[in-house]
């Protein structure tokens, strides 16, 4: 390395660089916080049943096998656009019915299929988790997924 | 090994060691479960499994850097640690809550955010281990000599440990809780955790190679500079499309892209050191992992991470397997392989002996190195196709599971080879068999450090 950067002068580089870099990430992150809560996720009510129901897909670690939204694991079908996917987008009955069947309806038990383990929630839960995910349907992803498929 | 201190390091190297082996053991049940899925699907379902097999592996990685730390800092500050007693209840907090979070998983008490799973007690704990140990390490450094390698590395270990306080947070909006997840996943293994690579990589090449300090300085500062400018607002590439501003997908892009540059930086670092030293070790098989670490890193971090890095390519590739071979190379090149180069330097010395076993050890790095380079390829095929397939043309995700299963039973494959080469390593460092000094050939005589 050359010799005008001596060993003082790349250190004092690095710190006052990392400075620099820390202030833009959190005024960014302010301000992505706010386009959050007042533009983005701000389609729908963040009601106490949506806020249940994250709850009760955290105590199930859901995100072991699923994605939300791209993140999680690949084991299973996204599940961030699944109102999406099955029409219920803007129907909280049906949403809360087709879940329901779906959930009651596991394990398959198909040989050689991918299992999801049976879960017995409450209908209170259980509508929770349908408000839940009807919630992260409509954040404004910006166009993400490219297709239903998800 | 000059300070008696120093000593315990080998029980946090052994904890490392036993949940290296239960690391992969449990992702060998992972890889099973996707070619046989109906395995043991009502008694341990994949999420399960899941949650031991990456837990396990941050935590032993943590414990390796813990123990880094505690052999090498009183070597560079000249001084006997501030206290043996607290970083061995440090371990012994770490461990109780690691079994614990493992226990509780199986009888099915468990957070749901991915990687941070453990019951609010673990986390706790964990926090209350960092205090300890930045506590006692920091006290160790004041009193003695400051160097380069310690500053960076406790620099490293102070910011990796303030981002945990995130793990505390779980905002009720989805979005919120995700974008602040990432301060803890992404700020660790892309920014901090690479302080911490940067700093015990140049400790190894300083002892390995006898290069100049002054030279091995000015490298770390370059390249943990390189790295966290580019780094912390390469955040931004988690930031595409879960409810954030469009503008990070620009930002998350050049940042992101930069990103590459320290990981290229530590790989021409360790080469060039070896071409200029003018020492030779006799522990070749730490040199082969310390210039392992740094090339698949480069690899697995640099490349495989650019590969799916610019917004237009993630549109496509997000969530698929594509970021399941990208996430084994990198964590394996960068972390585990720079752990496994100091576990490899430092236990000889532990153990006040010549280097032993150097053959088995460098058997296992080609092993593991082997098999999980071709775990990368096999899951790159599988998730270029899953890409087209399901995000292109549209098809349902299990149908396009179904047709990918080849691929599923090669990784398997590679799993194999995986855990056979761990477990030679963990052997070929426990069980002195046979001592083999590799000749050195003709070389100046080392000065210096
Ligand atoms: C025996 C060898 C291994 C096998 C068979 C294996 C298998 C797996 C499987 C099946 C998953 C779940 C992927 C999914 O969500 O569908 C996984 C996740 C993961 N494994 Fe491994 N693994 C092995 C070794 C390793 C090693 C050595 C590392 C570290 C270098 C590692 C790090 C990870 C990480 C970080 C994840 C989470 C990936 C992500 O979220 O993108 N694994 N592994
Ligand atoms: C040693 C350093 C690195 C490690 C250990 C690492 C590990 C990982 C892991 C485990 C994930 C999956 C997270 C999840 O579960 O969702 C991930 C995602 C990702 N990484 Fe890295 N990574 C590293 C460096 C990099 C670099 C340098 C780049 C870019 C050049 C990069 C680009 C990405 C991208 C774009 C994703 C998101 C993939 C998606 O959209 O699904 N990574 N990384
Ligand atoms: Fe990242």
């Amino acid at each position: 390395m050359a010799e005008i950067l001596t060993r003082t002068r790349a250190r004092n580089i690095f710190y006052g660089g990392s400075i620099f870099f820390v202030v833009i990430f959190v005024v960014l992150t302010i301000q992505s916080h706010r386009y959050i809560v007042n533009t983005s996720t701000a389609g729908a009510p963040l009601t106490e049943e949506v806020v249940r129901g994250k709850e009760v897909w955290e105590e199930h670690s859901c995100i072991n096998c699923h994605s939300l939204h791209g993140e999680g694991a690949y084991f299973a079908p996204e599940v961030g656009n699944v109102m999406t996917r099955w029409d219920v987008l803007d129907d909280p009955d049906g949403a809360f019915e087709v879940l329901k069947g779906w959930m009651e309806s596991q394990p398959s038990g198909v040989e050689g299929r991918r299992q999801m383990p049976r879960y017995d929630l409450s209908d209170e839960d259980m509508r929770a988790l349908s408000e839940f995910l009807r919630w992260a349907d409509q954040i404004d992803t910006q166009g993400w997924p490219p297709n239903e498929a998800g | 090994m000059k300070y008696q201190s120093q000593q315990v390091a080998l029980a946090y190297i052994a904890c490392a060691l036993l949940l290296f082996a239960v690391q992969v053991l449990v992702g060998l049940l992972a890889g099973w479960i996707y070619v046989a899925p109906n395995f043991l699907s009502e008694l341990l379902p994949f999420n399960i499994v899941r949650m031991i097999h990456t837990n396990a592996l941050v935590v032993w990685l943590l414990l390796g850097f813990f123990g880094a730390a505690y052999y090498l800092v009183p070597e560079e500050a000249e001084t006997e640690l501030y206290s043996v007693r607290l970083a061995y209840i440090q371990l012994a907090i770490l461990m109780i809550g690691a079994l614990g979070a493992v226990g509780s998983y199986l009888v099915g008490i468990h957070g749901g955010r991915e990687f941070l799973e453990q019951p609010l007690w673990v986390k706790v704990g964990i926090l209350i281990a960092a205090l300890i140990f930045l506590g006692n390490i920091t006290a160790t450094a004041l009193r003695g000599r400051k160097t380069a390698v310690t500053n960076v590395l406790l620099l490293g270990l102070w910011l990796l440990s303030l981002l945990w306080l995130f793990a505390f947070y779980t905002p009720a909006n989805l979005s919120l809780d995700k974008m602040y997840w990432w301060f803890i996943v992404h700020l660790w293994v892309e920014a901090t955790w690479e302080l911490v690579m940067a700093s015990v990589l140049a400790y190894l090449l300083l002892k390995l190679t006898g290069v100049d300090r002054e030279v091995v300085e000015k490298w770390l500062y370059v390249i943990v500079g390189t790295a966290l400018f580019s780094g912390i607002l390469g955040t931004g590439h988690h930031f595409y499309w879960i409810g954030t501003p469009g503008y990070w997908q620009w930002v998350g892009s050049i940042f992101s892209t930069l990103e590459v540059v320290p990981f290229f930086l530590m790989m021409s670092f360790a080469f060039v050191m070896v071409w200029k030293g003018r020492r030779n070790h006799p522990n070749k098989a730490a040199l082969l992992w310390s210039l392992g670490s740094a090339t698949v890193a480069f690899f697995g971090a640099g490349v495989w991470g650019f590969l799916h890095t610019l917004h237009g390519v993630n549109f496509y590739s997000h969530g698929t397997q594509i970021t399941a071979a990208h996430g084994h190379l990198a964590f394996f090149g960068a972390y585990v392989a720079l752990n496994l180069a100091f576990f490899t330097y430092a236990m000889p010395q532990l153990r006040a002996r010549d280097p032993y076993n150097q053959v088995l050890n460098m058997g296992s790095f080609w092993l593991m190195t082997g098999g999980m380079a071709f775990m990368t390829f096999v899951l790159t095929f599988a998730g270029t196709i899953q890409t087209h397939m399901q995000r292109v043309v549209g098809e349902y995700f299990m149908e396009v599971q179904e047709s990918l299963s080849v691929f599923y039973v090669m990784r398997f494959g590679a799993g194999v080879a995986v855990v056979i080469g761990a477990l030679l390593f963990i052997y070929s460092v426990s069980v002195v068999r046979s001592r083999e000094i590799i000749e050195p050939g003709p070389m100046q005589a080392a000065t210096g450090e």
